[in-house]
């Protein structure tokens, strides 16, 4: 047992030793293997932050419920005071005709031509802002369902459907960075596989040697094995790196946006765990891609 | 030893390479089998090695029957002979002590018993001194040397030879031939496969001799 670890410990410094006697051809797999590791990192991590920023500015966002002309002031009072009971919402203020008149006024500056109006042609309104533990897009969708229902409410409007319609591209782009970190990892077990291919031809002479002198497969398989899963590893470490880099990049930027939107995230940069699962899946496709490769073209060489 | 019986091969699309072969190899014996070119010499010896497997018939190793043996078997069965070839087959991006270690190595013999045990073969063979040498520096006869400490290396009770005098002259033939018969008589068995019929006469040991694979001589031991 104790010998057998001792040989494993072998292998795996010998078939580091070789990755950096070969140090051009290993490189560049290696930097393969870390740009295909990345795209799909930073990818994920944009959409990730996209999320985050849209659901920042929807927590600024209100409902709007524009009221029946039936609804007097009074029952409008009442109507917001209903509303602030129930849970999800965070504040309500009533804003009656005349005061959404006057406010257009200022705003627009058509004051004069509003004056030569007999009638007020605005309705009274309530403005919500919505709970920001409760204003996932799904429940704001339930809550202006709810008060479109409502006799009162004309219509109901959330002021930031774009951001809904974000939502659904950030979906759509998860989506698309699975589809292409899956396409990507094919890759780079297919480029550790032709490696490992490589590596065995020009060893051909060796393992038909050493299966002459009374090598079992494992111990040929062996150094191929671990010579993939520390391609793989290295990949995704420089991968790691690629990543960091990217992020310092985009970090001032996101720094700006933040700023505009008095929002309080932060650039959340990858936990410990994260950072271990970039080596981690690249050492286990590089593993995937060696015994794919030992398993299809050691059985090729035998002496004869 | 080794013991064949009514051993048949044919090679897929070849001709019949060996045809009822029989015969022992007794345990610390050496012997040379001889032959025209294409007579089955080299057939045979792969046998013995679970290289090739026979068509028909049965051969034993050690009281083992290996005609059939299983794949994941053979390593094992190959510890247990050491082979020397006509080109060496060394391994020319590594020094001759690591050559000479690489059956120890593939064993999982551990470092001190490695470097033992290399140091003991080198010494046999003359070549102690030469053992940080890439084998490119070595000549012909050095090179076969490497070869013959690395079959040894292991201490196998059997040492199979094809060629191994080939591309050498009289004198290192000679040599390389008188090393074979020391390890003999240290109680290994010997079955070399040779052309060189002037030379054997001289050593006098068993002959067995093939004709298009058919054994014609010496198939019963002495
Ligand atoms: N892999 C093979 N496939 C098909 N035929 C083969 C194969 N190996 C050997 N043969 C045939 O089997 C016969 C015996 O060959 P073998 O190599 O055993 O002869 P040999 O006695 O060693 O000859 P040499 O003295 O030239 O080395 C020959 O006719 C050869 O053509
Ligand atoms: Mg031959």
């Amino acid at each position: 047992m104790r010998a057998l670890l001792i040989r494993h410990v072998q292998v795996f410094f010998y078939s580091l030793g070789q990755l950096w006697r070969t140090p051009w051809g290993s490189l560049m797999s290696v930097a393969v293997i870390a740009v295909s590791l990345t795209l799909p990192t930073a990818l994920y991590l944009v959409l990730e932050l996209t999320d985050e920023i849209s659901g920042n500015w929807q927590t600024g966002a209100e409902i709007t419920l524009f009221l029946t002309d039936e609804v007097d002031d009074k029952a409008a009072v009442q109507l917001a005071d209903r509303l602030r009971q129930q849970p999800g919402i965070r504040s309500v203020s009533y804003v009656s005709a005349a005061a959404a008149l006057e406010e257009f006024r200022q705003k627009s500056g058509f004051g004069v031509a509003l004056d030569l109006l007999d009638q007020n042609p605005l309705p009274s309104l309530l403005r919500l802002q919505p709970d920001p533990d409760q204003a996932a897009p799904t429940q704001i969708n339930q809550l202006i369902e709810q008060f479109q229902a409502l006799a009162e409410v004309d219509t109901a409007e959330f002021d930031h459907a774009w951001v809904q319609r974000l939502h659904a591209m950030v979906a759509i782009g998860q989506r698309l960075a699975l589809i292409a970190s899956l396409l990507l990892g094919v890759g780079v077990v297919l480029i550790i596989g032709n490696t490992i291919r490589l590596a065995i031809f020009n060893r051909r002479d060796e393992i038909e040697i050493s299966k002459l002198i009374g090598a079992t497969d494992a111990f040929i398989r062996r150094p191929f094995l671990y010579s993939g899963l520390q391609q793989g590893a290295l990949g995704g470490l420089l991968a790691l790196v690629l990543v960091y880099a990217s992020l310092g990049l985009l970090a001032p930027v996101a720094d700006r946006l933040a700023g505009f939107y008095q929002s309080g995230f932060t650039l959340q940069i990858m936990g410990w765990v994260e950072l271990l699962l970039l080596p981690i899946i690249g050492g286990a496709l590089g593993l995937f891609g060696a015994w794919l490769a030992v398993g299809r073209h050691l059985r090729d060489i035998e002496p004869g | 030893m080794i013991r064949f019986s009514e051993v048949y091969k044919r090679y897929p699309g070849g001709g019949e390479a060996l045809k009822n072969v029989g015969f022992r190899l007794a345990p610390g014996e050496m012997s040379f089998l001889t032959g025209h070119s294409g007579a089955g010499k080299s057939t045979l010896l792969k046998l013995i090695t679970a290289i090739e497997r026979p068509t028909r018939g049965q051969v034993w190793i050690g009281g083992e029957n290996i005609s059939k043996i299983k794949s994941r078997k053979v390593p094992f069965l190959r510890r247990r002979i050491g082979v020397i070839f006509q080109d060496h087959k060394l391994l020319y991006d590594r020094t001759v002590f690591d050559n000479v270690a690489l059956p120890l190595v593939v064993a999982g013999l551990n470092h001190g018993e490695v470097r033992r045990r290399v140091r003991a073969a080198l010494d046999k063979v003359g070549l102690l001194k030469k053992e940080r040498v890439y084998p490119v520096a070595l000549s012909g006869g050095e090179q076969q040397r490497v070869g013959i400490a690395r079959a040894v290396a292991g201490k196998p009770p059997l040492l199979l030879a094809d060629e191994p005098t080939g591309n050498l002259d009289p004198a290192l033939s000679l040599e390389i031939m008188n090393l074979f018969a020391e390890f003999n008589r240290v109680g290994v068995a010997v079955l070399i496969a040779s052309h060189d019929l002037e030379l054997i006469q001289r050593l006098g040991y068993r002959q067995m001799v093939l004709d298009h694979g058919e054994l014609v001589a010496g198939g019963e031991p002495l």
